[in-house]
């Protein structure tokens, strides 16, 4: 069957996903798309201006499309339908022919037919490319009008403020958000919104766009006032992109928009239409959620067709509509609108809470009867929106006082009713991916015991993410349950997290793991506390690992400062800091690796990695590293690695900042610092990007005006874009934040948690980040400053000191009772260096067979 | 060829001091690489140096400690957990190593092989 797709937005491309995920066979897809690009997430478009790129945006996993054999044609609009031969036509003249046609065009932005808004920098917020526009034309503006104060609008406002534009947004209603919140609300929103330093104006009408004065344009309204700007973004709404469904004939609304069934068919049966585009009931859903739900259901319906034999066994799932309950994040203020939020129901009653000093307002509309939650609006706050939306859905009865579910949670108010606990299991916790409650505590019975693992069993999370505390919520509650122990206890040692040890270690003073195990473990410990014992003490005080107290609670790669191999040797690298070295030092380690016989090979981090060394060569080698000027690279240990850089300003003709210079002091700043786990950081020298940051634990990258510092980034099994936590600092900020920063994880993360997982299990997520690190809210940041000094401060090398300690270099032996060599050990030729023997290899060679080259 | 029905016969290895509480060394015995583990109270145990699981003679470089009632070291490898009194693998059964008797004479750490 071939089927054709009009349209690869959020919406089409989930249509795209769940074809893909059925494994249809005989199902041809084609995909025509306008765009340049394939589907990213437009509900995420405002990140492009807080430092995500296109890239970060797509919701295309890697190789999707050539995975699921999917045609992708991009830059190709579709200009007409035939429906009687059953045809295509696109833009640039190619016909195709389908069996099955959906419509997933999405919408348009509505700009308001007024004289001059087609003058030039009056944009729309909808495409990458609108976005890339507005960027371009924000650096020659000083002030930015959003026309439009609704949802979107706002999202524009924040988007230029960013931009560092003076910012106005004007609103035809008297209030902001008018279609989701009610006066009360609006007044408290646009007071915070104002606060953050944009000019709000409600009730303006405009008639004409003109020539400014002072400014590009002058906006006029109907009430004769006036306002000067350089650039206009109208967001007044979106209309259904219905012209290829009109001009062949589909049915449309009265406003526009493709009229489909509750299997989301148009009256012509082989043609489908699904979100923005598509009018269901009389109704256009303008969210993404519902949008994947009509995707999930026309996906059903052609599955069905295809496998018609399989139609009778199970009922297919239907579009029913959706709500348009939303919670948001709009320039940091909470707003929650769910149900009836203006409380239009007849005879609904209203419950309110506002605090004025706080700047709370929650408000719930309860049906006449005060037996039902109809709607609710919370701005400020809107920590029990999934609680209500869920007791709104479900029609659950209201407990007597209703009034406890917003009241501030104190005087012994009980909460309870809005318990997870209480939930059924049809109850929708992931609305982005229509994921119930049932499906998520399946998961956990199935095994699913952390966030990371219900988000791939379920896909519950991995869209807005704004549900992500709400599902921990559910997890920890089915896994108390099931008898799982939803602790994080270390081990069966101590019955404390990591961070909670860490705490014990810092604050107790404790210094040695026989006082930490009489005071707060039992038993002997293990190989999981001992190392995460070991690593807190040198976080915390930094003394030597291999003095006698601690030597024995290292790992074997801390233990012998080396990194432990699969024959059981040891390979070495050498601290090149920034990735420069002179070229003496290169021809050292070329000597040594020669005299050792040692396999070299650089690594990602700019350094030079020597294979193949026994625990005995281990201090020969190092004592001439040494003496050379080398210092021990930490390569073995839980702790700062490298900083990669580019080569910057000093020799690159793009360069802006001279981050080879910048990389030096990081390292040497922070090297030996020990940690959760290991840490990448990188300086790139511009926008370009040579040295990766964005995909490091820590990562600078030079601007015109400084530094922007991103965090949390990660290559590796999972790769993760690092973001950015705060842009065009001074040196001395950069450091200062990167000290916070680097404290406050090594305080608060899990056992061989690294940044990235830190960052994405971290309540609160990136705002509460720049919360800690950036504006100190807590006030810790004097502390993990000074924590922080006081490791660097006490850093010595290591190695040195290990080569000056007898007792020390004493353990580096073989054997306790003699000299000689692993025969086990055995190592073959491949191109010019040693590798180990493979078992095959080394049985020959034990037979007395000459062991021969493998051929490369 | 691996001597088990020859009566053990006692090897001193080193001086107790030569092996850090709560560490293991590797001694030769014999032609056998052989890990000996003190505890940090001065109790001995002694184990193949080789771990099956990761075909490596490594186990000498674990990490010592207990899970539950058993005594373990834990290969630097792979992990996996060894009885210090049986050679047992706990994580897998079908693996397991050589115990060894191990005694203290007058300051020096013996092996019986």
């Amino acid at each position: 069957m071939k089927l054709v797709v009009i349209g690869n937005g959020m919406v089409g491309h989930r249509l795209l996903e769940e074809l893909s995920a059925a494994a249809l066979p005989d199902l041809h897809i084609t995909v025509l798309c306008e765009e340049p690009r394939p589907a990213y997430d437009r509900v995420q478009l405002s990140s492009f201006f807080s430092g995500k790129s296109a890239a970060d945006l797509s919701l295309v996993a890697p190789g999707f499309f050539e995975r699921s054999g999917i045609t992708l044609r991009l830059n190709t609009r579709a200009s007409a339908i035939d429906r009687a031969r059953r045809q295509v036509t696109t833009a640039n003249g190619d016909t195709l022919h389908y069996d099955k046609l959906v419509l997933a065009t999405g919408s348009y932005p509505f700009v308001p037919p007024v004289p001059g808004s087609d003058r030039p920098d009056c944009f729309v917020y909808r495409t990458i490319e609108d976005l890339e526009a507005l960027r371009e034309a924000g650096r020659r503006a000083r002030v930015g009008v959003v026309v439009g104060g609704g949802l979107l609008g706002l999202e524009a406002a924040k988007a230029v403020q960013d931009m560092g534009l003076v910012t106005h947004v004007v609103e035809f209603a008297p209030r902001l958000m008018a279609v989701q919140i009610d006066d009360g609300g609006g007044r408290l929103l646009r007071s915070k919104i104002e606060a953050l330093g944009v000019t709000v104006h409600t009730q303006k009408n405009t008639v004409e766009i003109v020539d400014g004065d002072t400014a590009r344009h002058k906006l006029r309204f109907a009430d004769g006032t006036e306002l000067e700007t350089d650039l206009i973004v109208f967001s007044a709404g979106i209309r259904p992109r219905d012209e290829l469904a009109r001009a062949c004939g589909l049915a449309v609304g009265p406003r526009g928009g493709i009229v489909i069934d509750n299997h989301c068919r148009t009256p012509d049966d082989d043609i489908y239409a699904i979100g923005e585009c598509a009018l269901w009931n009389g109704k256009i859903y303008g969210l993404v959620a519902p949008g994947y739900e009509m995707a999930r259901v026309c996906a059903a319906h052609l599955a069905a067709g295809l496998a018609a034999e399989r139609r009778a066994t199970q009922p297919l799932p239907a579009f029913h509509g959706a709500d348009m309950s939303t919670k948001l994040k709009l320039m940091g203020v909470e707003v929650a609108s769910i149900g009836d939020a203006l409380g239009t129901t007849p005879g609904a009653q209203v419950c309110l809470y506002s605090d004025e000093r706080k700047q709370v307002y929650k408000k719930l509309v309860i049906s006449a009867d005060g037996k039902r939650l109809l709607g609710a609006v919370l701005v400020g706050d809107a920590g029990e929106y999934a609680a209500l939306l869920q007791m709104m859905r479900s029609g659950s009865a209201l407990p007597d006082r209703p009034e406890l579910l917003i009241l501030p949670a104190s005087d012994g108010a009980d909460k309870s009713a809005l318990g997870v606990d209480a939930w059924p299991d049809t109850a929708p916790v992931c609305s982005c991916n229509n994921v119930a409650k049932g499906a998520v505590c399946a998961a956990v019975r199935a095994g699913a015991t952390s966030i990371g693992a219900i988000k791939s069993a379920t896909r519950a999370g991995t869209g807005c993410g704004g549900c992500v505390p709400l599902i921990t919520q559910i997890m920890k509650a089915e896994m108390k349950k099931q008898g799982l122990s939803v602790n994080h206890h270390l081990c069966e040692h101590f019955a404390y997290s990591r961070q909670e040890l860490y705490h014990l270690v810092r604050v107790g003073g404790i210094r040695d793991f026989a006082t930490l195990l009489a005071r707060h473990g039992k038993g002997l410990g293990c190989d999981v506390c001992k190392p995460v014992a070991a690593s807190i003490f040198a976080s915390c005080w930094n003394e030597f690992v291999l003095a006698r107290d601690k030597a024995a609670l290292q790992d074997t790669n801390d233990y012998f400062l080396a990194n432990l191999q699969k024959d059981g040797t040891y390979s070495i690298v050498p601290r090149i800091a920034g990735g420069e070295i002179t070229p003496e030092k290169l021809i050292k380690i070329g000597e040594v690796a020669k005299k050792y016989r040692l396999y070299t090979k650089i690594t990602g981090g700019q350094r030079i990695d020597l294979f193949g060394a026994r625990v005995d060569q281990l201090p020969l080698i190092w004592q001439e590293l040494i003496d050379a000027g080398f210092e021990s690279g930490h390569a073995y240990g839980k702790a700062v690695r490298t900083v990669k850089s580019c080569v910057g300003s000093t020799w690159c003709r793009y360069g802006v900042q001279d981050s080879v210079g910048m990389a030096l002091k990081i390292e040497h700043r922070y090297k030996g610092l020990r940690a959760p786990h290991k840490l990448k950081l990188a300086v790139s020298g511009c926008a370009r990007e040579c040295a990766e940051a964005q995909s490091k634990d820590v990562g600078v990258i030079a601007t015109e005006k400084g530094w922007n510092l991103y965090v949390c980034g990660n290559g590796g099994m999972k790769p993760r874009h690092a973001e950015l936590l705060a842009g065009d600092l001074d040196e001395q900020t950069l450091i200062r934040y990167i000290d916070r920063f680097l404290m406050f994880y090594i305080r608060t993360a899990d056992r061989l948690q690294r940044t990235s997982t830190w960052r994405d299990n971290l309540e609160g997520g990136l705002d509460y980040l720049k919360d800690v690190i950036v504006h100190d809210k807590l006030g810790i940041g004097a502390e993990l400053e000074a924590e922080m000094a006081q490791v660097i401060g006490s850093y010595v090398c290591e190695w040195k000191k290990a080569l000056e300690d007898p007792q020390t270099r004493k353990r580096f032996r073989s054997f306790v009772n003699g000299d000689g060599v692993d025969e086990h050990v055995v190592f073959v030729e491949e191109r010019g260096q040693i590798r180990p023997a493979t078992p095959a290899e080394k049985q020959a060679r034990f037979k007395g067979i000459a062991v021969v080259n493998e051929p490369a | 060829m691996d001597g088990s029905n020859a009566p053990a016969c006692w090897h001193d290895v080193c001086g107790l001091d030569d092996i850090w509480p709560d560490t293991g060394v590797c001694a030769r015995i014999a032609g056998r690489q052989v890990a000996v583990f003190r505890l940090r109270d001065d109790r001995l145990f002694a184990l193949d140096n080789y771990d099956p699981a990761a075909d490596a003679n490594v186990l000498s470089r674990g990490l010592v400690g207990n899970l539950g009632e058993r005594l373990v070291v834990a290969s630097p490898v792979y992990k996996h957990h060894y009885d210090l009194v049986t050679g047992a693998c706990l994580d897998d059964p079908a693996l397991a190593v050589r115990a060894y008797r191990v005694r203290l004479v007058d300051g020096r750490v013996q092996v019986a092989v």
